[in-house]
């Protein structure tokens, strides 16, 4: 099997360049990571980021013929060839399919994304019932990977105002959940034309979630919520 | 190399060490702390954990039962005054994450719900779904954002302890972006490295688990303790490893063989039931259920797939709707991976490396025998896994050991200071000094990938599911070739920025190491206890020689030396360990 991969060393390299490599065994059901770590193996120059090999940890996101997903989770029978691997758009890249995520990380730091409740703590657990713990599916299996976020346009045009989609699901997350008691405080901090505003509904992000969620719906609530508050 | 002064360095940004870092930060909020992690916290491998967390809540279970069944599991080779403590504080710390936000799966009336788990005598494992481990790290993460004394160091990958006049002051750590060096200095370290499954070749642990910590603890003399019990999962897919959970069978899964049978009626665990039942049939423990498979694999009635033998775990029975409920990440994972529709097919799987009981040797405080080091998660020895960790028992662990960790090493950091900074410099230097040499080594003629497959593969001969006293001695000297080889890894790759070649080498450094332990541990405890087995004549148990923790002591310049330490046996003496039938009646 054929690729052609993006290398490039911010230490030596001024220009980016592709390389091309050649795979001759491939297993039956092998998936991307699996090829490119025995890439790897021939040449060790090759570097990626890879962990739990089962798409849950949220490390190996990547370009894949032209398409944002996790290496590890992408079966090679139905990559075209020669399969084009590129790191995730719009980042700076520290070397070869490796970018530097500072800037996601910051976003998503910028929601709080944690549980606020202001009542005091009782002795055992808060109560949810499983309806309102429903509430949280297709929000809270987000694993972080950022393959949203860098296929979106409005994130490439303002990555330091708008927060992007990956960001504005784990917002909605904590507003969907029942013990969360920050509604008007993160709606607040939501305000202004940039922040959730900047998204233009273009579904990028929908398209390329390889945990299948859905953050233009999420993006979509909380715009109503707002609407909500302002009257 | 830039020099970062902090009270308090964790290593690991696993559940172990996420939790350690909040205790500091709630213990005293003007303690700084450094938390350095060679992936981005949520990476950690804790975000592979599926089926759950152990904690008692049911009016039918008690702290006693869950003492007993922890014991029992891990075959009398536990520390009973820290399994007591462990008990006491699983379900406060499954209360206090469910503050945080943990998401955990809900019954009807709003309270937490559990589900059964193997060896565990009634339903006390928490759950999130079937991604406990994520939610749980999640949980952690977010809240380890709100607390400003907490700096990280994410993508920093920690080479070496620095050690002075006998106390644990540093580490040096490398910052995997740019490939500079960090001394980072401390008055007390947390070792929440996690475990060392890649040193086998099946298993099912992420690419980062390593060793590390115990290989960094080891070589600064610290003992590795009872390295010679490596759980088997029994259930895991052919060929990648990946995890099946045992909450699928807590949730009601069969395993069968070829024949459709379902054999573990055969190995002790019997009567078949058809409803979830604790202890009896698919929830025995797992050093029973691999071992089962292993048997049924040379009897010739196991399936063959093109990766390999396997049995069946059939989910059919439970239907969609509960399927998608309470195991929608299995059901994700075999379409995945194997085209599996598991509303309507059997999933293949078979046994894969999952765990180590053993790690570095600490008290029931968390506290290692070098002064200002303290150890806490899967990289650590604290005494409550035994020879046979009980599934959803160390999920629990992270949380009620890493907050002790924090506790503890927070009131060393505030009474002793750092020695006089040119002698801790100088060894960070040397430690630098070394990595570097590795860099830039010349002619050499062995690659860490090589190296690498022929160590995990003789630790699968060798130190198996069932071993031998020859076997293991063939793996013992392949260990010792390997390391000789080592010293002549040849990088490819010789720039700084990211470089995952160097990096994985210094990695292979420690799992050689480690696997040295528990080769040397395994070959010489001459009995078969939990889940170190022997198929020689050592196959029985043998309390009167053998009820001791080994602990694998380092040595630069061979083999390791093995010595034993004694066993804390509070109020239950070593009995025979029963499930199945037999069980109900030595409870009844
Ligand atoms: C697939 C799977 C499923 C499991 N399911 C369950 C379950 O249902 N219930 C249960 O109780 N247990 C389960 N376990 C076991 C449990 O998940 C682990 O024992 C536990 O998560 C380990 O947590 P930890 O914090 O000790 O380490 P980890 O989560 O492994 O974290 C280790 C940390 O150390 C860091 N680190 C390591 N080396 C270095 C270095 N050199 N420099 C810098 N940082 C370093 C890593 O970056 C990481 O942050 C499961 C395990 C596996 C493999
Ligand atoms: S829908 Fe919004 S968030 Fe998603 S890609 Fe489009 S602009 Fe970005
Ligand atoms: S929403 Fe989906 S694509 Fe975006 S970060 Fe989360 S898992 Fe990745
Ligand atoms: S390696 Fe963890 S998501 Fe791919």
């Amino acid at each position: 099997m054929r690729f052609s991969i993006y290398r490039y060393n911010s230490e030596t390299d001024r220009e980016p360049r592709m390389q091309d490599y050649v795979l001759e065994e491939i297993e039956p059901g092998m998936m991307l990571l699996n090829a490119l770590i025995k890439l790897k193996a021939e040449d060790e120059t090759l570097t990626f980021r890879r962990s739990c090999q089962e798409g849950i940890c949220g490390s190996d996101g990547m370009n894949i013929n032209g398409r944002n997903g996790l290496a590890c989770i992408t079966p090679l029978k139905d990559l075209d060839e020669p399969v084009t691997l590129r790191p995730l758009p719009g980042l700076p890249v520290i070397r070869d399919l490796v970018v530097d995520l500072s800037q996601f990380y910051r976003q998503y730091r910028a929601v709080k994304p944690w549980l606020t409740v202001h009542d005091p703590e009782p002795e055992v657990e808060f109560l949810q019932s499983p309806a309102q713990r429903d509430r949280l599916d297709g929000l809270y299996e987000c694993i972080l990977c950022a393959c949203c976020s860098t296929s979106c346009p409005s994130f490439w045009w303002n990555p330091d105002k708008f927060l992007g989609p990956a960001a504005l699901l784990q917002s909605y997350r904590f507003l969907a959940d029942s013990r969360d008691q920050a509604t008007d405080e993160r709606l607040a901090d939501l305000e202004g034309p940039y922040k959730l505003f900047r998204c233009h509904t273009i579904m990028n992000c929908v398209q390329v979630c390889p945990k299948g969620l859905n953050p233009t719906q999420a993006i979509g609530r909380i715009k109503k919520l707002m609407v909500k508050r302002s009257v | 190399m830039e020099i970062v002064k902090t009270d308090i360095a964790i290593i690991g940004g696993g559940g172990a060490g996420l939790r350690a870092a909040i205790a500091i930060a709630e213990t005293d909020p003007k303690l700084e702390i450094a938390l350095i992690s060679k992936v981005v916290p949520m990476r950690s491998h804790t975000v592979a954990a599926e089926g759950g967390s152990a904690g008692v809540i049911t009016d039918k279970d008690s702290l006693e039962l869950h003492f007993k069944d922890t014991v029992s599991g891990g075959d009398w080779l536990c520390d009973q005054d820290v399994v007591d403590y462990f008990v006491e504080h699983c379900t406060e710390e499954m209360t206090q994450l469910e503050h945080w936000g943990c998401p955990w799966s809900r019954q009807d009336d709003g309270h937490t719900n559990v589900r059964n788990f193997g060896g565990m005598s009634t339903a006390r494992t928490w759950f999130a779904a079937d991604k406990t481990g994520f939610h749980m790290l999640h949980t952690l993460f977010q809240t380890s954002i709100k607390y400003p004394s907490l700096k990280r160091f994410d993508e920093y990958f920690a080479l070496e302890l620095v050690v002075e006049e006998g106390r644990c002051q540093g580490v040096v750590a490398i910052e995997m972006a740019t490939g500079d060096f960090y001394f980072i200095q401390a008055k007390a370290v947390i070792l929440a490295t996690g475990g060392a499954g890649r040193v086998y070749m099946q298993n099912t642990n992420a690419g980062i688990v390593t060793g590390d910590g115990m290989g960094m603890a080891y070589r600064h003399g610290v003992p590795l303790q009872d390295m010679e019990f490596v759980q088997y999962h029994p259930t895991a897919l052919p060929g990648s490893g990946i995890l099946i959970t045992e909450g699928c069978r807590g949730e009601g899964g069969y395993l069968v063989n070829k024949d459709g049978y379902r054999y573990l009626q055969d190995y002790n665990l019997g009567p078949v039931v058809t409803e979830p039942t604790p202890k009896t049939m698919e929830l025995g423990p797992r050093d029973r259920l691999s071992q089962a498979f292993w048997h049924e694999e040379q009897k010739g009635r196991t399936v063959e797939t093109p990766l390999g033998h396997a049995v069946h775990l059939q989910l059919m029975h439970l239907g969609e709707k509960k399927l998608m409920e309470r195991l929608p990440f299995i059901s994700e994972l075999a379409k995945t991976f194997l085209g599996v529709d598991v509303v309507r097919e059997p999933i293949p799987v078979r046994p894969a490396v999952h765990y180590t009981m053993g790690g570095i040797q600490c008290d029931g405080t968390t506290a290692t025998p070098l002064a200002g080091l303290y150890a806490c998660g899967e990289c650590s020895s604290v005494g409550i896994h035994g020879a046979n960790r009980l599934g959803s028992n160390s999920l629990a662990e992270l949380t009620v050991f890493g907050k002790l960790a924090g506790e503890h090493a927070a009131a060393f950091s505030k009474s002793n200071h750092n020695s006089d900074a040119g002698l801790l410099e100088k060894q960070a230097k040397d430690a630098m000094d070394r990595a570097t040499a590795l860099l830039n080594r010349e002619n050499g003629k062995e690659r860490v990938a090589v190296v690498r497959d022929e160590m995990a593969t003789t630790m699968e001969e060798g130190t198996g599911i069932y071993r031998t006293g020859d076997g293991m001695q063939a793996t013992c000297d392949k260990l010792d070739e390997l390391r000789e080889r080592y010293s002549s890894v040849q990088l490819q790759d010789r720039s700084r920025a990211f470089n995952t070649e160097w990096l994985t080498t210094i990695e292979l450094g420690y799992m050689i190491d480690v696997s040295q332990a528990m080769a040397h541990s395994a070959i010489n405890r001459k009995e078969s206890r939990g889940a170190h087995q022997r198929l020689d004549e050592f196959g029985e148990r043998d309390d009167k020689n053998f009820l001791k923790h080994s602990r694998a002591h380092y040595n630069a310049d061979g083999p390791p030396r093995i010595d034993y330490g004694d066993v804390t046996i509070t109020k239950l003496p070593p009995a025979e360990r029963v499930y199945g039938g037999a069980a109900k009646k030595t409870a009844a």
